[in-house]
């Protein structure tokens, strides 16, 4: 159940994060709403004997099923004239005693259980764990009506069965966490130690999983509670005299058409404070579990937002380009903080050009490719400010119909890692004829036909039959082909690939890269090429754009760049290709770290890393001169020709 | 595929013999002397003897379950002494009822669990989903004993829309449409809790597949967001969800018993309550068999549905 949703932290962090937990938790509303009323109904329960109530037993048949608000008796009475608000008062405390019990035992042996599996693993895990899988073979309830039947109907007995049905939940999640802990550099530590199996269990394991216990209780409680309550209210619970919300419940069915307050009173309760645990354990789960504090359960609309705060400032086309992005900025609003991923970029693209844009991981590369046709993750990214030219029209002003038109058909992209690109569930000719049929008014089969064309033309031998299987069936160099016979499959003008080759070997590499250049070729098609890697650039970019910190900091000629860059940064770069038979010389990075764009520095933001720099470079933004015809630098004092850095 | 069902019944079959022991078991622990215990209140001295022959309970356990089980096996759960007929003639009446409700209820529950769950997420942090989740949270948090309660209240005893207890009028019923009609009450019942827990888990799902690079493949195609969503989001979703609905098979069949004694459905779950009471447990135990296969055959044709959907997996 939560196997997976919690990744302990050792020890000292956990201990070190609490009073932030705390806090964390009352931030949430609804938690500290649903903690509130279930302390005050706790309180109040626990207070009951001292409370100016009417004795919850005590019968009166003259007084019998007076509706409520009656003067002396607030919830009125029930069937026997006793009154309904002191015996919810004494039945919560009933059913909380209950359900806390229950919960307690089921934490206990269920939490025993998936420490000893988890740590033993082996055959004890196994043999464990297969008794637990019987028990989970039963309907839940129903395990417990059995174990009812046998033990005979009782609260104790009611309390008893709750618990045993639970035990599976926590010793699941807590075997697998277990599991993975006992594998951890520090129970290897404690067990070279000399420590015994129980020390380190209890106390090198335990503190760990207890997050998770935690949680597990925390939702398994308020089910527990309904279900005793459930089990009184079939008469198999509570017995009379005794009485919790549950049995009172059942004992105002029978007068349900004539008086029916006293069974609407006390399901009311249950539900209020089944509700206030509920929101509770939420908040507490919501704490304890680190996957949704990054705030990854956001999803991303379809297109990334534009928010420009100078409309579109009458930024005009160049002529000579297909594409033409200008003073582009896309941030990042996560928590309160702003990345810059991209501070103002621009790049242009003549008809059949391929540009390569270049740069480390976080220089903004992706990001600024990725803002063109809006498939930015929104939230939490956002295009604040420039413009995109596609021909004469700029495409953050366009309409989102109009962007969903052009995706796939004037501009067409390939990314990454084509197993995840791809969707797995359905087939290559599914995923390919959708792409077609999303732009072009043909029929299924002639879609399919087409389909066909395209894997012939990326080279795929025996397309007919590649067009039914699943992405998994095929080597990551297919799967990268049929990505980019889709982006091929409208005639798109321009094709953005971000990194289409880094998750592929180097042979494959190779033979993907000689690909996309012949096709470009053949089509006339431009390219927007994303790449960390100066050597794939040398072999198909016409153009290189170095990015550095969400800033174009270089251009020019690919050769021109590669022999005499301008930039120290590009420079450094270039030094990073790997030579053929030399390949530790990829692992001379260069020093230092890029500036987070969270922060970044007045003057230049490769200063302090730069083996150039100087005061000036510091004092003021680094405007861009255009030294050359087409070579512009972003740099006070660019290398010279022949200078080494 | 045919082969991998195949061997996934199969694979079911020592599950199944797995379930058997445990209810053998359950019930050889009952306290005290076991005829009498089975017999209870209905206990003659004949009847005790007779039985005590027929359990073998001269004989040692494993001997015991041997010929339990082959009596199981030949269809002989032995004679509810409550309802002096034989029990499996009993539970077989009773289980076709359940299944009509709990069938019925699981299909209310996938259907609306899984529409609001994408509509939640889709419109996260919106209106809808504000709706959504409080409903989810009311729902999971209700006795569904006290909203079949409530809805008989409203609908049967205020609006007389529907009828308020039974599977059938007692004149002139018997057909379809008045089945219909006595369902829709206990069905709805049923099916809330399970719904509140689909709804929340699709929501989970639909937003984590939201954020993978095929939606985003399928985003740059150029698709409609109409289409991405309904199809590549929501069948990448509906994988992680199957199992959970057969998960909730299990819920749903077991919530039967309460939604049955308020609706006085006649089905296993109500038979169960009053067999527990008059200590019928021949009785207990046929009832508890059956719900308890069906349940394994629910998640094993949960376990196929992800397969066919997911081609991973096979
Ligand atoms: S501007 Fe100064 S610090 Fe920046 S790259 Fe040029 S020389 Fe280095």
């Amino acid at each position: 159940m939560t196997e997976a949703a919690v990744s302990p932290a050792p020890k000292a962090r956990a201990t070190a994060r609490r009073p932030d937990s705390i806090r964390l938790l009352l931030n949430n509303s609804l938690a500290t709403g649903g903690f509130f009323i279930l302390v005050t109904m706790a309180l109040v329960a626990l207070a009951a004997p001292f409370l100016p109530l009417a004795d919850p037993d005590v019968t009166a048949p003259a007084n019998r099923l007076m509706p409520p608000f009656s003067p002396d008796h607030f919830l009125g009475t029930d069937a026997l004239g006793r009154d309904i608000l002191s015996r919810i008062v004494w039945g919560t405390r009933v059913s909380l005693a209950v359900g806390l019990s229950a919960t307690v035992i089921a934490a206990f042996f269920g939490s025993l259980i998936g420490l000893v599996a988890g740590y033993a693993a082996g055959r004890v895990d196994s043999v464990l764990m297969r008794g637990i899988d019987m028990i989970m073979a039963f309907p839940y309830i129903l395990l417990a009506l059995a174990i009812v039947a046998v033990l005979g109907p009782g609260l104790l007995n009611a309390l008893y069965a709750i618990a045993v049905v639970n035990i599976p939940f926590f010793a699941r999640s807590i075997r697998g966490i277990t599991l993975g802990l006992s594998r951890r550099e520090f129970v290897d530590a404690a067990r070279l130690s000399g420590k015994s199996n129980a020390q380190i269990l209890f106390i090198e394991v335990l503190p760990n999983v207890l997050p998770v216990i935690i949680i597990t209780m925390s939702t398994t409680i308020g089910w527990m509670i309904l279900e005793t309550a459930g089990l009184s209210f079939l008469g198999l619970g509570a017995q009379p005299p005794q009485a919790d919300l549950g049995s009172m419940l059942g004992e105002g069915r029978k007068i349900l058409f004539t008086a029916p307050h006293v069974s609407v009173v006390p399901g009311l309760m249950i539900l209020v404070l089944v509700m206030s645990i509920n929101l509770f354990g939420d908040g507490v789960r919501d704490v304890l579990d680190p996957r949704l504090k990054s705030g990854v359960l956001t999803r991303p609309v379809a297109r990334t937002t534009v928010d420009r705060k100078d409309a579109s400032s009458g930024l005009k086309p160049r002529a000579d380009a297909i594409l033409d992005v200008q003073d582009l900025r896309t941030e990042f609003h996560l928590g309160g903080t702003v990345y810059k991923a991209a501070g103002g970029v621009d790049l242009h693209l003549a008809q059949g050009e391929c540009l390569g844009v270049v740069g480390e991981s976080g220089s903004g590369k992706s990001v600024s490719a990725m803002s063109i046709m809006g498939l930015v993750p929104s939230p939490p990214g956002r295009i604040v400010g420039g413009a995109a030219f596609l021909g004469n029209e700029d495409l953050f002003s366009a309409s989102d119909e109009r962007i969903r038109q052009l995706r796939g058909a004037d501009v067409s992209h390939v990314f990454q890692d084509p197993l995840s690109t791809l969707h797995p569930l359905f087939t290559i000719g599914d995923q390919l004829t959708e792409a077609i049929l999303a732009h072009r008014q043909v029929s299924g089969s002639e879609a399919m036909k087409i389909a066909e064309d395209l894997l012939n033309l990326v080279r795929i031998p025996n397309p007919s039959e590649r067009l039914k299987v699943y992405p998994h069936e095929l080597s990551g160099g297919m799967r990268q082909r049929i990505c980019i016979a889709m982006a091929l499959a409208n005639d798109a003008r321009v094709m953005i690939a971000d990194e289409p080759t880094t998750a592929l070997d180097v042979t494959v590499q190779a033979q993907i890269l000689s690909l996309m250049n012949t096709l470009r070729h053949e089509r006339d098609a431009a390219i927007l090429f994303i790449t960390h890697d100066f050597g794939v650039v040398s072999a198909i970019c016409d153009r290189v754009a170095v990015m550095y910190a969400g800033k174009v900091v270089e251009t020019g000629a690919t050769q021109e760049i590669l022999n005499s860059p301008a930039h120290p940064y590009t420079a450094k770069l270039i030094d990073c290709v790997p030579v053929l038979g030399e390949p530790e010389r990829r692992l001379d990075a260069i020093e230092g770290r890029p500036p987070m764009v969270n922060n970044l520095p007045q003057g230049c933001a490769f200063a302090d890393r730069c083996p150039k720099a100087q005061a000036d470079c510091r004092a003021a933004p680094i405007p861009v001169t255009e030294f050359a015809e087409g070579r512009s630098v972003r740099c006070l004092h660019p290398v010279k020709e022949g200078e080494h850095v | 595929m045919a082969a991998y069902i195949l061997k996934r019944l199969v694979a079911a079959i020592p599950v199944l013999f797995g379930l058997t022991i445990i209810v053998f078991l359950i019930m050889a622990m009952i306290p005290g002397d076991t005829a009498t215990a089975i017999l209870g209140s209905y206990a003659t001295p004949e009847n005790v003897e007779k039985l005590n022959r027929d359990l073998g309970l001269d004989k040692s356990l494993p001997q015991q379950y041997l010929i339990w089980l082959g009596n199981l096996l030949q269809g002989d759960l032995g004679r509810s002494y409550s309802l002096n007929r034989p029990v499996l003639d009993e539970v077989v009446e009773r289980f076709s009822a359940t299944m009509i409700l709990a069938g019925t209820s699981l299909v209310l529950c996938s259907i609306f669990g899984l529409l609001a769950g994408v509509m939640s997420a889709v419109r996260q942090f919106g209106w809808t989903d504000k709706i959504v989740t409080f409903f989810v949270l009311i729902g999971i948090s209700t006795p569904s004993f006290w909203l079949g309660l409530l809805l008989i209240l409203a609908f049967a005893v205020k609006l007389r829309l529907f009828p308020a207890s039974g599977m059938f009028a007692i004149y002139g019923g018997g057909d379809l449409p008045d089945l219909i009609h006595h369902l829709v009450l206990p069905a709805l019942t049923l099916s809330v809790v399970a719904t509140g827990v689909i709804a929340r888990l699709t929501r989970t799902s639909m937003l984590e597949v939201l954020r993978q690079d095929y939606i985003r493949t399928a985003r740059a195609k150029g698709l409609a967001e109409r289409k991405v969503i309904a199809k590549h989001a929501f069948k990448a979703a509906l994988v992680s969800v199957i199992p959970v609905i057969g998960i909730q098979a299990g819920f749903v069949m077991g919530g039967a018993v309460y939604i049955e004694t308020v609706f006085q459905w006649p089905g296993i779950g109500s038979m169960l309550v009053t067999a527990i009471s008059t200590r019928d447990l021949l009785l207990v135990q046929g009832g508890v068999l059956f719900v308890a296969a069906a349940y394994v055959l629910f998640n094993l044709a949960a376990d196929i549905v992800q397969t066919m959907l997911d081609p991973r997996l096979r």
